[in-house]
């Protein structure tokens, strides 16, 4: 199956390329934005899915300071 | 003594770190390609600075699973003297063998500068020939030097001193959480910071104040271990 992992910086740590994306937004008249976290998000192609969250745990993230989720995704690479 | 420096791709300060400790007496420095995985007859081990497998994923991330590292982690585990640098300090966090992690800097700016750096702890393999509260000037350069760990992780490393260096004088370039520098695992025989002691061997390129971390390492001096 193909599958997402989606990364992200833990709440109540510092994400500065968040912080630069939100001061860039008022900048181009997008007004109201706020909480902006930016992470990354891994696209893989696994035959046993119930390997995903130790694939997580000791490489895709680091749990110590980033959160990840599992998301499915369909043949045509949407997420389902 | 002998100390093997780990050269994984990308790493970048292998050659100065092989000079650096070569400038202590009756040491001598080899290099430790990632693939080998043996390292019989080495002493002491310096995980250098570098954008080891282009940082991809998470700086560290994959060094931690070269092949060279299963070796360095038992060396470790076995009471051996382990010292990681920039990189070196990301991998060691990544590897498990130092508590916390380094994040993006606060400003997200490469930094490049001399910093000011205190001794906090004498009681490593790398600090046991100097005076706590020693300040030392050594270069700092990176972009993901941010000192992190969990509020309840900090306070334990604060009460049980296993924050080894600090940025003084202000010249935190990071935002590190308590102007850590530098921490030591429980048993202190693997130290980890993020400025630069092999850049500063040298008054010529602008200090040599880290000879004495040095001069530690290769004499095993550990005062209080």
């Amino acid at each position: 199956m193909k599958a997402r992992v989606l990364i992200r910086p833990k709440a109540g740590i510092l994400d500065p390329q968040g912080v630069a994306v939100e001061q860039a937004l008022p900048a181009l008249g997008f007004e109201g934005v706020t909480d902006v976290r930016v992470g990354r998000m891994v696209e893989l192609e696994v035959h046993d899915e119930s390997q995903l969250e130790d694939m997580c745990r000791q490489l895709l993230a680091n749990p110590l300071i980033e959160d990840f989720e599992i998301v499915g995704a369909d043949a045509d690479g949407a997420a389902s | 003594m002998r100390i093997g420096v780990v050269q994984f791709p990308g790493s970048c300060d292998e050659r100065d770190a092989v000079a650096a400790c070569q400038t202590a007496d009756g040491a001598e420095a080899v290099l430790l390609w990632h693939r080998d995985a043996d390292i019989n007859g080495i002493d002491a081990i310096v995980v250098p600075g570098g954008f080891s497998f282009g940082d991809y994923l998470r700086v560290g991330a994959i060094a931690r699973f070269s092949p060279v590292m299963a070796a360095v982690i038992a060396f470790a585990n076995n009471g051996g003297p382990v010292v990681g640098i920039c990189n070196g300090f990301q991998v060691l966090c990544e590897a498990g063998l130092l508590p916390g992690a380094l994040l993006a800097n606060e400003r997200r700016r490469f930094v490049c500068r001399q910093t000011d750096v205190a001794v906090s702890s004498t009681a490593t393999p790398f600090t046991g020939g100097l005076a706590e509260g020693n300040v030392l000037s050594i270069p700092s350069k990176h972009q993901t030097g941010r000192f992190y760990a969990p509020e309840v992780q900090l306070e334990q490393l604060e009460a049980d001193g296993q924050v080894v260096f600090r940025y003084a004088n202000d010249s935190n370039p990071n935002g590190s959480l308590n102007d850590i520098a530098g921490v030591c695992n429980v048993a202190r025989n693997v130290v980890g910071l993020m400025p630069h002691p092999e850049h500063a061997v040298d008054v010529r390129t602008g200090s040599d104040d880290a000879l004495a971390l040095f001069a530690s390492l290769a004499g095993g001096v550990s005062a209080g271990v």
